[in-house]
């Protein structure tokens, strides 16, 4: 479980993020949403010690992750998908696996289960990451970071830029991998949202404007935010 | 012909070393974009640890004096790794995403490391003692004969880079430089130190440098200011080529030294150099980023 309370940053004099508090619990997927700018990415980015940031309190499981750097984050359990998936363009499908692999598990060894989940990795083992479609990509970029072994998964807007079919996959995943772990996800792309979020933050301005379980939200405020 | 085949050798032989001095630099400045102007003088450093190695022996161990060169190979990398590691941990790491800082600062670095040689070497140049297996030559053909300590740069020039290329494109240690080096975030958002992936690949490229040094003491007499003659060419060995990758060292290198001596063979030394510097020039306009170019975090910056 991951408890995150009184979170806030700033960009120069501005303060991007203020007092976000969300719990990510094994089981749910987590939603936080909002317009572009409401500061759903830097929330992730801040849980991932990727920016400079306060919080009273952010842990996994227990274990404090404030005073934890980013390496170190990872390898205690979270996993990152970020936006526009970051693939290491220029290294195979298996190198950008081996790197997740490596760092955390001492193996070479890509589980089993990643291919099931993702049959094409397994084709495209050999190909140069930057050569696969964004679709695929996308999928690299969650098998990266499960190989990992996270307790939480987060991504940032797992949807953006990619053709139906591959999300409708990327949901189903999603949805199976959460009886095994945590995971939260930044989204804009409403009817992914209501499909597969089982709790729901939304943000404005850089606050929780309301939270609670999908269904509870009020879906027209939802609407009108996001179209807004 | 035996005349083209000696140029040709001495293209090669001068661009193994510019390879060996550039090897390191391609590392440091392609990959992790540090201009080390004090690159030169790690290969100094590794000049000295041979030289020093070298009066051990023979003082100490004068019937195994032979023996020094393995030992000198070995320990003028390991002293260059470790003066590199310590260097980015003081200073160099402060300087990421600050080029003119790095340059100015590791400017005023190679300032007072060659300072520092003369006060512990002094200012003249000495000579390091060749052992017999590096002398004389090697007979390949009517009037072609080849110097034994030249092919012997050659071969650990090619022995260095195919260790590089093994240690970055196939161990664990190499992915994660590679990681690092294109997207620093997302290498340690998957677990890798990068830090310390900084401190050990900084420390590659002097080892490496250092590992130049200790060759270059085969062809010539060293001094405090050695690093001088190879720094601006290495630099434009890496630039010419592609800053970054080892085939554009390869090619760099191999341009420099051949390219070099051609020219200066069919017109005079410093006509020749003039017109490799117009060559280059010539392969910037059309390549800015070199023949063979990578992407990573400090050339895409």
């Amino acid at each position: 479980m991951l408890t995150l309370q009184n979170l806030a940053a700033t960009y120069g004099e501005g303060r991007v993020i203020d007092h976000i508090r969300l719990q990510a619990n094994v089981g749910e997927v987590t939603c936080l949403v909002g317009r572009n700018g409401a500061g759903k990415s830097t929330t992730l980015k801040a849980i991932m010690g990727l920016i400079q940031t306060s919080a009273d309190t952010l842990t996994l499981d227990g274990q404090d992750l404030l005073s934890l750097p980013t390496y170190d984050r990872a390898r205690f359990g979270i996993g990152y998908v970020p936006q526009g998936r970051d693939i290491f363009q220029n290294m195979s499908v298996r190198d950008n696996l081996r790197i997740g692999l490596e760092a955390n598990r001492k193996t070479q060894h890509v589980p089993d289960y990643i291919f099931d989940l993702f049959p094409i990795l397994k084709d495209f083992l050999n190909r140069p990451g930057g050569d696969l479609s964004g679709g695929q990509q996308q999928q690299l970029a969650i098998a990266r970071a499960l190989v990992t072994d996270p307790k939480i998964l987060i991504l940032d807007e797992p949807t953006e830029g990619i053709q139906p079919s591959v999300i409708q996959e990327i949901g189903d995943v999603i949805t199976k991998l959460k009886d095994k772990m945590a995971v939260l996800i930044v989204e804009q792309y409403l009817e992914f949202v209501l499909k597969i979020a089982d709790q729901c933050y939304l943000l404005e301005k850089g606050q929780i404007l309301m939270s609670g379980p999908t269904a509870s939200i009020d879906q027209t405020q939802l609407k009108h935010t996001l179209a807004l | 012909m035996s005349t083209v085949i000696m140029q040709l050798f001495n293209g090669i032989s001068v661009g193994s070393i510019l390879l060996l001095a550039a090897v390191g630099l391609t590392i440091t400045f392609g990959l992790m974009g540090i201009i080390n102007m004090a690159h030169g003088e790690f290969i100094m450093i590794g000049a000295y640890t041979t030289y020093v190695v070298q009066l051990i022996f023979q003082k100490y161990f004068p019937g195994g004096f032979s023996a020094y060169v393995l030992v000198a190979l070995v320990l003028s990398f390991l002293i260059t790794a470790l003066l590199g590691y310590i260097l980015e941990k003081i200073i160099i790491r402060y300087l990421y995403d600050r080029p003119e800082d790095s340059l100015l600062v590791t400017w005023g670095l190679s300032l007072i490391l060659q300072q520092l040689a003369r006060n512990i070497f002094g200012a003249p140049d000495v000579s390091v003692t060749s052992p017999k297996f590096l002398q004389g030559n090697v007979a390949i053909g009517a009037n072609i004969d080849l110097p034994i300590n030249r092919l012997a740069i050659l071969a650990i020039a090619i022995l260095a880079l195919g260790s590089v290329a093994y240690l970055l494109f196939r161990t664990k240690f190499g992915r994660n430089i590679n990681a690092t080096m294109q997207n620093r975030q997302m290498a340690a958002a998957l677990g890798i130190n990068t830090k310390r992936i900084d401190s050990l690949t900084f420390a590659l490229g002097t080892g490496l440098a250092g590992l130049a040094g200790c060759t270059v003491t085969w062809i010539g007499s060293i001094g405090p200011s050695i690093g001088q003659d190879y720094i601006i060419n290495a630099f434009i060995t890496v630039v010419v080529g592609g800053a970054g990758t080892l085939l554009g060292t390869i090619f760099g290198s191999t341009f420099m030294g051949v390219g070099n001596t051609t020219l200066e063979y069919l017109t005079n030394p410093s006509i020749g150099q003039a017109l490799v510097l117009i060559l280059v020039i010539i392969i910037l306009q059309f390549k800015p980023k070199g023949v063979f170019s990578l992407s990573s975090r400090k050339i895409d910056d």
